[in-house]
């Protein structure tokens, strides 16, 4: 195969890379899908399991920094392996990050209470589904160096913030009219937001990709504006 | 963005055009076309028997030392045509010096190698002025504070990397303007390599450099414009960290990022 360097140890370093960003991108997504399951059914054991289990996700941007350097002492990467070694290292500190909003997410659960009467709430699964599905593709996008499968992500984030403006603007509504639900509307309100950045931070992901893909940087995008509060 | 067909450079100091090199009935070189920067170091990079080293030796007529070497093409110096039948060599191999893989020391003392070059150019015209010579090109060529006391001592009792600076400072001596360098650091430690490399940037703006080189992280260091030779053919030339970091020909990044064969 063309892909296979004359050094078959370097295979195996970019393969683990690959084998690491792919769980830790597999546990990022799981991590938000539970987080909506935990909050609609107002599972508190479940959104604890999610805030337990972001140690791991930690761990593993932790694992595959220590081997990006090793790679880079080691191997001395260059041209498309090198920009993937570079990518990998910046990929997971967002991934990690997106982590921290899954886990800010599960630990609002406790808090928001009974909320089944609040209207809006069944719009933020819908919001993140797209976004972990963002999260998804973009590191399949990692795996198979697929410009392409980035660049459509990137294209997606604006279904992300459209979501996020509508509700924004239900949220708002909904408190001037029920005053007594602003503690947890407040809540429903960081849940979206953080589902917005998930949104954008898995198009800067997508973006990375892009780079270590083609050599090239995507173009500026028109961006859906965000109502900020 | 570099247009790889594009042989050309903002400041060129030697041109090839279309140049082609036979062994015989053996083609070695094919239609290569490329410029050599004034201000730049250029790093030619390529897999063993790619051409890059008989093409460098086109440059400076090294290949009429081979009987069965023809070449064809134009390659011109400063917009004159090194091949014209008006060109002498010996004045051409001074303005276009050379330095080896192996260090070549002539067997004799470490101020006779430098003063060889100037002495049969009629560079000096008095003993202090090859004195003066000697001195600045051991300094250039970085030498001079390990040899001042034992300029008499031969050439061939230095170390290796201190002989390989001792060709370079040869090269020097009779003032050059492109020198050429066919891996002058395979033969070294990594110490001695580290100096050449310090050296060659030292030089950059004062000649024309040329280097072969086996060692891409090498190439990576040194040079300003990189090209890549692959079965006699040039497949790429470009700005280094443009090559190093996004190739455009597949060929270029197989081979840099050691996936081939």
């Amino acid at each position: 195969m063309v892909d296979q360097h004359t050094v078959k140890a370097f295979d195996e370093d970019i393969n683990r890379l690959r084998g690491l960003i792919a769980e830790m991108g597999g546990r990022v997504e799981t991590a938000i899908e539970e987080a909506m399951t935990a909050l609609v059914q107002q599972d508190e054991k479940k959104a604890k399991a999610i805030v337990d289990n972001d140690g791991r996700i930690d761990a593993l941007e932790a694992e595959v920094e220590r081997l990006v350097v090793q790679i880079i002492a080691l191997r001395a990467p260059l041209a498309d392996d090198l920009r993937e070694v570079i990518a990998a290292l910046k990929i997971v500190g967002v991934v990690e990050r997106i982590g921290d909003y899954a886990k800010n997410i599960a630990k609002r659960v406790p808090k928001i209470g009974d909320h089944r009467t609040i209207e809006p709430i069944s719009l933020l699964p819908s919001m993140a589904q797209v976004a972990s599905e963002m999260v998804g593709d973009a590191l399949n996008a990692f795996a198979a160096r697929d410009a392409l499968l980035a660049e459509a992500v990137v294209q997606r984030d604006s279904v992300v913030d459209s979501f996020y403006n509508s509700i924004f603007r239900t949220l708002v509504t909904y408190m001037v009219e029920n005053p007594k639900t602003i503690t947890e509307c407040a809540h429903l309100l960081f849940i979206a937001k953080n589902i917005e950045r998930i949104g954008d931070h898995a198009t800067n992901v997508a973006e990375m990709v892009y780079y270590a893909a083609t050599g090239q940087y995507l173009p500026e995008r028109d961006r859906t504006t965000i109502i900020e509060s | 963005m570099t247009d790889i067909s594009n042989p050309k450079t903002p400041n060129p100091k030697m041109s090839a055009r279309n140049v082609n090199v036979y062994y015989g009935e053996k083609q070695a070189i094919q239609n290569v076309s490329i410029d050599v920067d004034t201000d730049n170091v250029t790093a030619f990079i390529g897999p063993s028997g790619c051409g890059k080293s008989t093409f460098l030796r086109t440059l400076n007529r090294m290949n009429d030392t081979v009987a069965s070497a023809r070449v064809t093409g134009e390659i011109t110096l400063d917009g004159e045509d090194i091949y014209s039948s008006g060109m002498d060599v010996v004045q051409l191999r001074a303005r276009v010096g050379m330095v080896f893989q192996k260090p070549n020391p002539f067997p004799k003392s470490i101020y006779d190698n430098i003063a060889y070059g100037p002495r049969i150019h009629g560079l000096a015209s008095s003993k202090a002025d090859l004195d003066q010579i000697v001195e600045s090109s051991l300094r250039r060529a970085g030498l001079w504070d390990e040899v001042k006391d034992r300029l008499k001592d031969s050439g061939t009792a230095l170390s290796g990397g201190q002989q390989q600076r001792l060709c370079i400072g040869r090269a020097i001596a009779v003032e050059p303007e492109v020198i050429l360098m066919d891996e002058p650091c395979s033969a070294l430690d990594p110490i001695a390599t580290a100096k050449i490399e310090e050296l060659i940037h030292a030089l950059r703006g004062r000649y024309a450099i040329v280097i072969v080189t086996h060692n891409m992280q090498q190439a990576a260091r040194v040079s300003q414009r990189t090209a890549f030779f692959h079965l006699g053919t040039l497949v790429e030339y470009g700005v280094t960290s443009e090559i190093f970091t996004n190739p455009r020909e597949l060929r270029t990044k197989d081979y840099i990022t050691g996936r081939y064969g």
